[in-house]
This record gives structure tokens, C-alpha cells and sequence, in this order.
């Protein structure tokens, strides 16, 4: 389907296939798990945020321009919170059945990350139009996504379609579905069924499909709600820990051989990581002595410059030796690093 | 309001109803920060400190002004406004004053603005009609039991770390298997009831 950008149809069917926030981003896990003991309820859930998503994206959207960007984010939560007051209100006025049964989720679609999501990644950088139909586009493909989560569980734990029993089906209902643990499970195998069909999509095309968070790298932040805000916070912080440890580790490695392999105590963080990023041109260098300089000042700036002119004096040796022992303190703590590893693992 | 009240919301609250295993509160940090016990903990730790504080200050602001005046609507609002400020303020204070405990938890806090266990908590305390005392006591229950459950979890995943797992279930379903193992383990407590 080739739609333009940013019409209201692009952007409904972005919501609810494309880019569908359930399945798809695996954002709003809370109300997802939690009220899909039946169709019903998920349909009740799903629209509510609907109405939430899309008056928040619409709001947010029309006061873009005048929402300073430092508190933008104390602004979104007042604005989606006094939204989903009023559909508390509406709901609790016109639908108390359905209110009782979804109870204190209903106040929750404050903090669900669905919407927050959206007003950082979409409403406060387009036009009010096609942020409203983005929320809508959302909602549904939540709404849609939740129902059949809901739809399932109710019938294979209750044995009733939208609260019809079917038969005696209701007597042979494992109640485990609708229970906390069935819910972990259905959406495991929901989002397990995708993951498949898109990974034999992908072995069959020989293309990569651009799978967002199912895979483990980055996984820590990927669900988290402050992840479109925070920027990363939470990555670049334990990048720094661990930077933090593995300089302590190599100050307090003896340094009998080379003075130049001590690292210095307050290494950066950023270069670390670029040491660590890139192992591959490490190895390439040791493999030809003649250009390690710059290669390895590039991928470990983190040494100190004393051992380069070492290094230039004698490349023949420093060949032999490095194929005996890792040379660069890059090496050295790795190696240490799978060491320790293998005492641990010999611990357990 | 007797010892056994409390000791039941104790009870309660961090076992047989556990925010995580039962209630779904605060899925987000349990599924994204459970990779290793040692940043499980800190979370825990800081999600702890957060909803016990939490607790106090909404409990008090609900008992002594937003009721009594008949705003009881205003709840969602107020509630999610005060821990937005309350972890910016715990941030900002840990950090002048308390360096050693903001290396610690610096990292989770912003986390934990939008962790619905949080205003959870602090919505059931209303819901369910604690005192500010019961209240208190409902919210440290809750924390340390998500605390208990994350830190569980990070455990299993460090265990299975190296496990060979078929390729469409790695990451976040094979979470989500493990943590319906663990609700199933946690249905057993409601035998205490």
C-alpha cells in the first residue's frame, strides 16, 4: 500500500498494521496483560484509550508551538491526564458495568506508555489532522490487538465468546487463561507467532524486516515509556558504570610488563565504548603491525600515546608477541574479563 | 485499625496480590530492566524508595486537602503530578546531598515517573479506602514486592542467559514465558489468604 505521508489513511493504516503499537512496538504491556480476561473488556480498554490517544494528540499537537520544550513533558502528562479524567467521569456516568470491571486501569491510561509515546514522537513535531488520525490509527490497532488477546483467553479460559457461554465448554475451561499467568503466556505465543512469520518473511526475501524491539539488543530501554525522552539516559549511564569498572579493574592490574598498558583512571566512557564497539579493528591491526598507530589510536583512544612510539621502533617483534600474549590494554581486560568469566562459571 | 489489619495489607500486597505477577502494574521495568540482578536490584531499591515516599504524600495531600474539600476527581491529576515532581525532587536532592545513594539509584529514577506501579499504588490506597497509615504500609508491600519479583526474574534470565533458544522466541516472548512461570508459582500464595 503506498500512501501519501501523513494523510488520516496513511496514518490509520500506519496505527493499526504498520506500525501497531501492541504487536508490533510492544508499548502499553500494563493494560494489555491486565484487562484482557474477555473480549469485552478489551474492546472497552481499547476504545477508551482511543478517545484518550487521539483528544491528547490533537491537544498536544495545536499547543506544539507554544509548549516550551523544556517542560514539554510535565505538559503532556497534564494534558492526557485531565483527558483521561474526563473519559473516567463519562465512563463511570454511562458504562458503570464496564467501568467496575476495568477499575483502576482506567486512571492508569495516564502512565500508559502508548500515549505518552505518541505525543513525544508524533503530535509535538506534525500537524493537529494527521496527529488526530495517528491517534485514532493507534488506538485502534491497540483496540484490535487487545480484543483478540482478550477474545482468546476468554475462550479457551472461560469457554464463552463475548461472555456467551458456548455449550459445556465453560465446564472444561482451563481458568489458567484467565488468570494472571495465562495472560504472560497468550501474548508470548502472540508475539512469538510474529516474530516467526517475520523471520521466514525475511529468510525467504533475503531481507531484514525492521524489527523493533523483540530482539535483545537494546531491550533494556525498549519498553520503557521515558525511552523516546530520556534518549537513551539509561544506556549511556551504564556505559559509564561500566567504564568506571573496568578502569578500576585495570588500575588495580599490576603493570609489570609495559607502563603503557595502565590505563588512566578517569577513561571516558564514549571511548570505551568505541574500544568496545570495534574488536574487529583491533584484531586487523595486530594482523598487520605496520598499521597499527592509526587504527588502534582510532579504536582505543582510551590508551595512552607513550605506547606508539614503542610500537613503531620494533613491528617484527611486536608481532611475535602479540601472537603469544594480547598486547593493548583493550585485549588484556577482555582477556581478563573472560577469565573472571570462567572462574564464575567454574564457581557455579 | 488493628496489627492484623496491617500485617494482612502487608501480607496482602506483596505476595498474594503482587503488583507485578497479578496486577500487571509495572511490566515496563520488569520486562526491559531484568537483564542482570545487579541493575534488577537498583531498580528495586529506587522503586521502593520512590512508592513508599510516594504513598506518604499523596495519602497526606488526599486525606487532608483533596477530600475534605470534596475534589476527590482531581485525583489522577494531582497524584501523577506529585510523583513527577516528588522524583525530580528525590533526583535533585539525592544528588546534593546523598551522592553515594544517587550513584546507586540516579540511573533508575527518571525511569520510574511513568511506572504505573507507582500512581497504582497510590490510586488503590485510595481505592480501597486506607487510612494514611494502611496506606504507607500498602505501598512499601507493593515495592517490595515488585522489588522481590524483578529481582527474581533477573536471576532466572541471568541463568538462561546461554541457553539455546529457538530463534523466534528469544528476547521478549521467552521473557514473557518465564514471568507466566513465575504468576504460576505466585497463584500458590493465594493459598494464604
Amino acid at each position: 500500500m503506498n500512501l501519501a505521508e501523513n494523510t488520516p489513511l496513511e496514518r490509520l493504516f500506519n496505527g493499526i498494521v504498520k506500525e501497531n503499537p501492541t504487536l508490533v512496538i510492544v508499548l502499553g504491556m500494563c493494560p494489555t496483560l491486565a484487562v484482557t480476561t474477555s473480549a469485552m473488556n478489551g474492546i472497552g480498554m481499547g476504545l477508551s484509550t482511543t478517545v484518550v490517544l487521539a483528544l491528547a494528540n490533537l491537544f498536544i499537537s495545536l499547543l506544539r508551538n507554544v509548549i516550551p520544550d523544556d517542560i514539554r513533558i510535565p505538559s503532556f502528562i497534564v494534558i492526557i491526564a485531565s483527558f483521561v479524567t474526563m473519559v473516567d467521569m463519562l465512563m463511570q456516568a454511562y458504562t458503570p458495568e464496564l467501568y467496575k470491571s476495568l477499575g483502576i486501569y482506567i486512571p492508569l491510561i495516564v502512565v500508559n506508555c502508548i500515549i505518552f509515546g505518541r505525543a513525544e514522537a508524533y503530535a509535538y513535531k506534525n500537524k493537529p489532522l494527521a496527529s488526530f488520525f495517528d491517534g485514532i490509527g493507534m488506538g485502534l490497532g491497540f483496540t484490535l490487538a487487545i480484543t483478540v488477546m482478550g477474545f482468546i483467553r476468554e475462550l479457551i479460559g472461560s469457554g464463552a465468546i463475548f461472555g456467551n457461554p458456548i455449550g459445556s465448554l465453560p465446564e472444561y475451561a482451563p481458568a489458567i487463561f484467565v488468570m494472571a499467568p495465562g495472560a504472560f503466556l497468550v501474548l508470548a505465543i502472540m508475539i512469538t507467532i510474529r516474530a516467526h512469520i517475520i523471520n521466514t518473511i525475511e529468510a525467504r526475501k533475503g531481507i531484514r524486516l525492521p524489527v523493533t524491539h523483540t530482539d535483545e539488543e537494546g531491550s533494556e530501554c525498549s519498553s520503557c515509556a521515558m525511552r523516546m525522552s530520556c534518549a537513551g539516559k539509561f544506556q549511556k549511564v551504564e556505559a559509564m558504570m561500566k567504564a568506571d569498572k573496568e578502569a578500576k579493574a585495570a588500575a588495580a592490574k599490576p603493570t609489570d610488563t609495559k607502563p603503557a598498558d595502565t590505563k588512566p583512571a578517569d577513561v571516558k566512557p564514549a571511548d570505551t565504548k568505541a574500544a568496545d564497539a570495534k574488536p574487529a579493528d583491533v584484531k586487523t591491526a595486530e594482523e598487520k603491525p605496520a598499521d597499527v598507530e592509526p587504527v588502534d589510536a582510532k579504536a582505543a583512544d582510551a590508551k595512552p600515546a607513550e605506547e606508539k612510539p614503542e610500537e613503531a621502533e620494533s613491528p617484527e617483534n611486536k608481532k611475535k608477541e602479540e601472537s603469544a600474549a594480547p598486547q593493548s590494554a583493550l585485549e588484556r581486560l577482555k582477556a581478563m574479563k573472560t577469565a573472571d568469566e570462567a572462574e564464575k562459571e567454574a564457581n557455579k | 485499625m488493628s496489627n492484623t489489619t496491617l500485617i494482612s495489607i502487608l501480607i496482602m500486597s506483596m505476595l498474594i496480590n503482587n503488583v507485578v505477577l497479578s496486577q500487571f502494574l509495572g511490566i515496563c521495568p520488569f520486562l526491559g530492566v531484568s537483564k542482570k540482578v545487579d541493575t534488577a536490584s537498583g531498580m528495586g531499591a529506587a522503586v521502593i524508595f520512590v512508592i513508599t515516599l510516594a504513598s506518604i504524600i499523596c495519602g497526606l495531600i488526599y486525606h487532608f486537602i483533596l477530600h475534605p474539600l470534596g475534589l476527590d476527581y482531581l485525583n489522577t491529576i494531582v497524584f501523577i503530578l506529585v510523583i513527577a515532581s516528588l522524583v525530580q525532587f528525590v533526583e535533585m536532592f539525592l544528588k546534593k546531598a546523598m551522592p553515594a545513594l544517587y550513584k546507586a539509584l540516579g540511573v533508575y529514577l527518571p525511569l520510574i515517573t511513568t511506572n504505573c506501579a507507582v500512581l497504582g499504588a497510590v490510586l488503590l490506597n485510595v481505592q480501597n479506602e486506607y487510612s494514611v497509615i494502611q496506606g504507607i504500609v500498602n505501598g512499601i508491600a507493593t515495592s517490595v514486592g515488585f522489588a522481590i519479583s524483578i529481582i527474581i526474574l533477573a536471576g532466572l534470565r541471568e541463568k538462561m542467559q546461554y541457553n539455546r533458544i529457538p530463534k523466534a522466541v528469544q528476547g521478549f516472548p521467552f521473557t514473557m514465558f518465564t514471568a507466566s512461570l513465575m504468576a504460576i508459582a505466585f497463584c500458590g500464595f493465594s493459598g494464604l489468604k
